[in-house]
Order: C-alpha cells, then sequence, then structure tokens
C-alpha cells in the first residue's frame, strides 16, 4: 500500500477536473432545487448541450471556438426554456421524470448513428479544443505543491474552471441577496403564497431554470476541455445523481455548498477507490472477493448509501439549514 | 393476508410453467481489445462465415469464422481504427447482406474495450427488404409493440399501484424488473434448474424482496414522517446501490437463458413470432387479467383502491392501510419481476436491463394517469406501440425517444393522463 499515491491522488481528484465539473453542476442545481425547489433531474442534459455546441461548433461546422462557447449557452437557454413549458406548472414528481426523460432523448439522439456526420455517434467529438489551448499562458511542464501536480493543459483548465466556480458563487450569492432572490425563496416555501403578491410564479420559475441550466452548460465545456473529446455516454442520469449528492452534502440553499460538497465528495470517491484499488493489487483483498473491474462498481455503491443516508438523517448536509430543504412538498 | 400475498405470489410464479422462448444476441466477453459479433439471418444463428479484420488502410490483423451459435471473434492488438469485412462466399446459400455496400465497416474501437460489430443478414439478402415495403412492416410491429407494451404493463402496473398507496415515486422499481431476470438466471445457469422452476423460484425472490423493502425501509421511512420527494431521492440512492450490488456480482455481460434460446420463429399471416413469445404474452395478459379482477372483486382489491383513493379515509372505515400497502409491495414486486425475466428472453439478461426501461415504464404510467392501475395498463400499451411504430419513421437506435416525447406532450396537454381523473396536479 502506497499511502503517498493514495493521499496524493485523492488530493489531486479533490482540487481536480471532476471536482470543478461537478461544483459548476452542482451550483446548477442548488440554484434550481437549493434555492427555488425545482427538481430538475436533468442537468446532464444541460451538460451536454453545452458541450456538444461547443464541440458541434468548431469541429463539425469549422466555427470560431468562442462562438461555439456561445451556441453552447444558447442551447442550453434553448433546452430550459423547451423543458419548463410543459412541466414547470406540474407537481416536483412530475418534474422529476421529464427532465430525466429530456437527458435520456438527447443522449440517444446523438449517439445515433444515422446522424454521425454531426454529432460523431458513439465515438462523440474530438479536436474542438485548440483555440482555447493556444492561449495557454502556462508552459510545457508539471505545476503544484509536492507530490500534487497537474501538467500545463489540466493546470489551464483548472485554471479557468476555478474562476468560473468563483464567478458563479458570487452571482449566486448577489442575486439570492436581491429581491428576485427572495422572489425564488418564497416560491420554494409556498408558491400560493408568492402568487397572491402578484407574481408571475411561472416565469421566476424559468428563469430559475435557464440560470440552472446556464451554469450547467458551463460544466460541459469544462468537461469538454478537460477530456479534448465528447461522448454521449459521459452524460449519463448517474452524473445528475451524482451532482444532486455533492448539493445535499454540502448543503441545498449554500452558496459555498456545493463546492464544499464538490471536494468531500471527490476526496472521498478517489480515497475509497485508491485504497480498494492498492488493497488488491497488494493481496490484501483476494481477487475472489473483488478484483479491480469491481471497484468501479463499489464506487457508485458508495454514493448511493450516501445519497440515501443523508436524505434519511441529515437532509440539510455540512451547511445547510433543514427549514430550507424543499422536501416534504407532495 | 400475509399468506394471501405469498400465495399469489407463487401463483404468479407458478403461471411461468407455461413459458418458454428467447432470441439470440450477443454477449461481451472479457479480456483485451476484440472486435466481435453475432450472425443471425431470420433469428437463426449462421455457422461457418469468414470475417477478416484489418487496420484501416494497412496490414490484416486476423481472422475468424462463426461458430454454430453465429458468434465470432477477432483479438486486435490495440485500439484504434479497423477495417471488418464479411466473405459474403462463405454465407449460406440464399442468405445475403440485406445492405451489399455494408460487406466492410470501418469501426473504432477504444484500449481496453470489446467493439460490438453488427453485420444486417438475411435470407434472401437486399432483396429481401427491397420486396418489403415500409407499410408491409405495420403487422408485425404492432404486433411486437403490443407484446412489449405488456411487459411494460406489467412493471408499470406495480409502479402504479406502489405510487397510488404511499404516494412514492420509486426509481428503485426498475432494479425489481432486473432482479427477476438475475434470479432466474441464476438458478437457471449457475444452479442448472430449468428455466421454468428457476423463473418461478426469481419471481418469489422478487416478490420477497418488495415484502422485505416495504417492511422494513419504506414502512419504516412513512412511520418517521419521512417527505414524498425526500423518499423518491432515497428511492433513487437505492436505485444505484441495487444496480451496482447487481453489477458487482453478475458483472457487465450481457448473458442468455441457457432454456428456449433459439426458436424457429411461426407465420401468422404478415406475423411472425417464436412459440416462446406466445406462451409469454399469455403469461402477461393472464397475471394483468388476473390483477385487475382482484382490485374490481375481491375485498382485498377494493380496499387498495380505497387506499389508494385516500388513505385516512380507508384508515378510518376500519383498512389496515399498512398491510394493503405490503401486499400491494409483494405483489407489485412479484410482477415486475416476471416482467424482467420476459424481457430478458427476449433481449438478454444484464444488470441494467431494469433501468433502461424504468422511463419507458414511467411514461407508461403517467399516460395512462399516475396512481391508476387500468390507466397503466393503456398508456404502457400505448408506449409499448409507439416504440415499435416510431422505427417506421425514425432510427431503429432512436426507437425510445418517440415514446419519451409523447410522454413530454401528453404532460402539455392532458397532464392528469388518459385515464387520470381531471384534479390540479401542479
Amino acid at each position: 500500500m502506497n499511502w503517498d499515491t493514495i493521499f496524493s491522488v485523492s488530493v489531486e481528484s479533490a482540487i481536480g477536473t471532476s471536482a470543478v465539473i461537478y461544483t459548476l453542476a452542482a451550483i446548477g442545481i442548488n440554484v434550481q432545487f437549493g434555492y427555488t425547489g425545482l427538481l430538475n433531474f436533468g442537468q446532464a442534459a444541460f451538460m451536454a448541450v453545452g458541450a456538444y455546441g461547443l464541440a458541434i461548433g468548431v469541429a463539425t461546422w469549422g466555427l470560431n471556438f468562442w462562438l461555439s462557447v456561445g451556441i453552447g449557452l444558447a442551447a442550453a437557454v434553448a433546452l430550459a426554456l423547451i423543458l419548463g413549458v410543459p412541466t414547470l406548472r406540474l407537481r416536483a414528481d412530475y418534474l422529476a421524470i421529464v427532465t430525466i426523460a429530456a437527458a435520456e432523448i438527447f443522449r440517444i439522439t446523438v449517439r445515433t448513428s444515422n446522424y454521425r456526420d454531426v454529432t460523431g455517434g458513439t465515438d462523440g467529438l474530438q479536436q474542438f479544443s485548440g483555440a482555447f489551448f493556444d492561449i495557454n499562458p502556462y508552459g510545457r511542464g508539471e505545476y503544484g505543491i509536492g507530490p500534487v501536480s497537474f501538467d500545463e493543459r489540466t493546470t489551464w483548465v483548472l485554471t479557468i474552471g476555478w474562476i468560473l466556480v468563483a464567478l458563479c458563487c458570487l452571482v449566486v450569492y448577489l442575486l439570492m441577496r436581491s429581491p428576485w432572490g427572495r422572489v425564488l425563496k418564497a416560491i420554494r416555501e409556498d408558491e400560493d403564497a408568492v402568487r397572491s403578491l402578484g407574481k408571475n410564479v411561472f416565469s421566476y420559475k424559468m428563469q430559475s431554470l435557464v440560470l440552472g441550466g446556464v451554469i450547467g452548460a458551463l460544466a460541459g465545456f469544462i468537461f469538454a476541455l478537460s477530456t479534448g473529446s465528447v461522448t454521449p455516454d459521459s452524460y449519463a442520469p448517474e452524473v445528475t445523481f451524482f451532482a444532486y449528492t455533492i448539493v445535499i452534502l454540502g448543503g441545498a440553499a449554500r452558496v459555498l455548498g456545493p463546492v464544499v460538497g464538490a471536494v468531500i465528495f471527490w476526496l472521498f470517491i478517489q480515497f475509497s477507490d485508491q485504497v480498494l484499488r492498492q488493497a488488491i493489487s497488494a493481496g490484501y483483498i483476494p481477487n475472489s472477493v473483488m478484483d479491480t473491474t469491481q471497484v468501479g462498481a463499489v464506487r457508485f455503491i458508495l454514493v448511493g448509501l450516501g445519497l440515501m443516508l443523508l436524505i434519511i438523517f441529515r437532509p440539510q448536509g455540512i451547511f445547510g439549514d433543514k427549514r430550507e430543504i424543499a422536501l416534504d412538498a407532495r | 393476508m400475509r399468506k394471501a400475498a405469498i400465495a399469489l405470489t407463487a401463483f404468479l410464479g407458478g403461471l411461468l410453467i407455461v413459458l418458454g422462448l428467447g432470441a439470440g444476441s450477443a454477449s461481451a466477453q472479457e479480456g483485451g481489445e476484440a472486435v466481435q459479433g453475432t450472425l443471425v439471418s431470420a433469428g437463426q444463428p449462421v455457422a461457418g462465415v469468414k470475417i477478416d479484420v484489418k487496420v484501416e488502410g494497412g496490414v490484416a490483423v486476423g481472422n475468424a469464422v462463426s461458430d454454430d451459435k453465429g458468434k465470432w471473434r477477432v483479438d486486435v492488438p490495440s485500439g484504434g481504427r479497423y477495417e471488418i469485412s464479411l466473405d459474403t462466399a462463405t454465407l449460406p446459400e440464399g442468405v445475403g447482406l440485406i445492405n451489399p455496400d455494408q460487406q466492410t465497416l470501418r469501426v473504432q474501437v477504444f484500449s481496453g474495450n470489446v467493439r460490438t460489430v453488427l453485420f444486417r443478414i438475411a435470407p434472401g439478402g437486399a432483396a429481401s427488404e427491397k420486396s418489403e415495403s415500409k407499410w408491409d412492416r405495420v403487422p408485425q410491429l404492432i404486433f411486437d409493440g403490443i407484446n412489449f407494451g405488456l411487459i411494460i404493463a406489467l412493471a408499470a402496473l406495480g409502479l402504479s399501484l406502489i405510487y397510488g398507496t404511499t404516494g412514492l415515486t420509486n426509481f428503485a422499481h426498475g432494479e425489481l424488473v432486473t432482479l427477476g431476470a438475475l434470479g432466474a438466471y441464476y438458478f437457471n445457469v449457475t444452479v442448472g434448474l430449468n428455466l421454468i422452476p428457476a423463473a418461478i423460484l426469481a419471481v418469489v425472490v422478487a416478490g420477497a424482496l418488495g415484502y422485505t423493502q416495504d417492511r422494513f425501509f419504506w414502512g419504516w421511512l412513512r412511520r418517521r414522517g419521512t417527505g414524498l420527494i425526500a423518499m423518491m431521492i432515497v428511492s433513487i440512492g437505492l436505485a444505484l446501490v441495487l444496480r451496482n450490488l447487481y453489477l458487482y456480482f453478475f458483472r457487465g455481460q450481457s448473458r442468455q437463458y441457457s432454456d428456449y434460446t433459439i426458436q424457429a420463429g411461426l407465420d401468422f399471416g404478415p406475423v411472425n413470432v417464436t412459440p416462446a413469445t406466445l406462451f409469454g404474452m399469455a403469461i402477461e395478459i393472464v397475471i394483468i387479467a388476473a390483477v385487475g379482477i382482484a382490485l374490481l372483486r375481491t375485498r382485498l382489491g377494493k380496499a387498495t383502491r380505497a387506499v389508494a383513493d385516500n388513505p385516512s379515509l380507508a384508515a378510518s372505515s376500519g383498512i389496515d392501510v399498512e398491510r394493503v400497502i405490503r401486499i400491494v409491495w409483494t405483489v407489485g414486486a412479484a410482477i415486475a419481476g416476471v416482467a424482467g425475466i420476459l424481457l430478458a428472453m427476449q433481449q438478454s439478461v444484464n444488470y441494467q436491463m431494469g433501468f433502461q426501461i424504468l422511463l419507458l415504464v414511467f411514461a407508461g404510467v403517467i399516460l395512462g394517469g399516475l396512481g391508476t392501475a387500468f390507466g397503466a395498463l393503456v398508456g404502457s400499451l400505448i408506449v409499448g406501440l409507439m416504440i415499435q411504430l416510431s422505427t417506421l419513421f425514425i432510427p431503429e437506435e432512436m426507437k425510445n425517444v418517440g415514446a419519451l416525447l409523447v410522454l413530454i406532450v401528453v404532460l402539455l396537454i392532458r397532464p392528469q393522463g388518459i385515464l387520470g381523473r381531471a384534479e390540479r396536479v401542479g
């Protein structure tokens, strides 16, 4: 068991690209679920339309990188509008089912081989990130402190990623202190009361869905840039469930909840992953009990258990306030 | 009444005695990079066909000849792009490629992965598709749609009744479907029983899991006063746990039962159907009819509908609500297990089959009206037909998209579903 590797890999994961991607996705969910009480279970779709907007723009249509970023953002807004119109007037569980369905519709459509020319089918799209790495200020090499380090490309993605996280947190902080944010929280607590004050609840919910979706698209950009490719099956429903676990772990309706949640989540996931893998290769866990291909399943089992235990015993997570969690509505 | 639940579970299992079936499909194997596939012509495996593999625009890597199950596999040295060609001269007399341009396929193999390659062949080759216009496929598609719709309906009945009686939107219902299929695989292949007794045992196991889940978990959460949205998120966590426990023990491959997997189809006019599918449909119809009659005619069925209508009123009129809920869970889970076994006989067994149809089940339930048992039946049949008939207009790979789109459209114009009562759902 090499504990140095276990710790450095875990810490790299806790501040690395997965943490950034899931923080952004979770901030989006926090706006929708934490502040407004909307159960958007299709965050993976918002990430996917962002990533695909960027990749299709550059790799398929040969457009400018920044224009393609705009396409990705516009696609996320469009998806929010399309999803919101039929579902925002309905009960929470309907919204949950329809948003998951929409995410699957998008994923199945882009992986269909008939549209391979545009979307790349199951292989997805590559070679769209050139312009982003052309302006990389970091020279070739490893950057980091002690055993925790990243190569120049990852460092550049992380720099931009954490800046985006900071900006999103700032935007959420300012918005939720504004009258607009107070209306959102009031909708979460009692929709009819807000309606009786003459507010257009549907419109506020829609704005919340759009804002959260756009932040989800930012997560999709970072995902696409960090791996240099966009593949349909990276946007499976599990991505959304992970992000929900992060929101609830950190504390819903708290500005820094998603950030803390994502860091702890990935620290824990990668740590348990590494310990299991090393214990298997060192022979502490016999192959008849578990081999390395089963470690991935254990990760999901732990996440599922964590989500169940959190919701049952500590729905407010680390920082949240139990009275602010929208879990009792029917 | 617990006895009644167990007896009904056993009865449902017993129905499976009438069962036979299956269709061949590709199954993955473990190892390094490889390309593989299964050659099937009109439901029959095609043996002795030579497949050549070479690096795209480069040297030959190897070749393989399909075995008597139609399977072939060529190991390739590393990830990359490969050209796979089928030697048409080795095809049996009268069998040909449906699309002659696809004699050579180019695919990307990712490192560490096995890529499945599909050559579409049929008796008569290219002529088989051309002679058949789009509309000639309609009767077969309608038949397949009804069959698939009935399987979805089995899963949907339990989901809808559980929703109706407890208010829980259960995202872990798909895992009960998978449990039925996996349980039957365990008793059939690992233990070595014939598929029919294996299926009965698996249905009992699924029913038992439904009972235990409610007895020790959901019932406890209800008594704690956990909110409905919280319970829904808990069910998502539970689904993740169960699905990956299956993955842990069963691994990621798709596998086949050892009985009734390859059968010649029978022709009824324009519709071709295997005997096993026919028996499967008979079981589906009998179960649905039995549940329907039970709901309408028996005391327990009336009690169930009363609880679904208004739990507090039902309790105050002397109905033991908890007992009704427990029976609904047990029977619902057992029926979901039946759905899983029938589905696995038509496709193959894998750890996420239940999750893959869960959204279609939800679509069926919502289309018909959440919480209404007969709505679930109607909605599921519509979903099954939509899925099959939509292949007339959209690519086969996208057939589930049509059903999910209908779900969204129905919510736009009739949110309470086709048979649901027009009450506020917002």
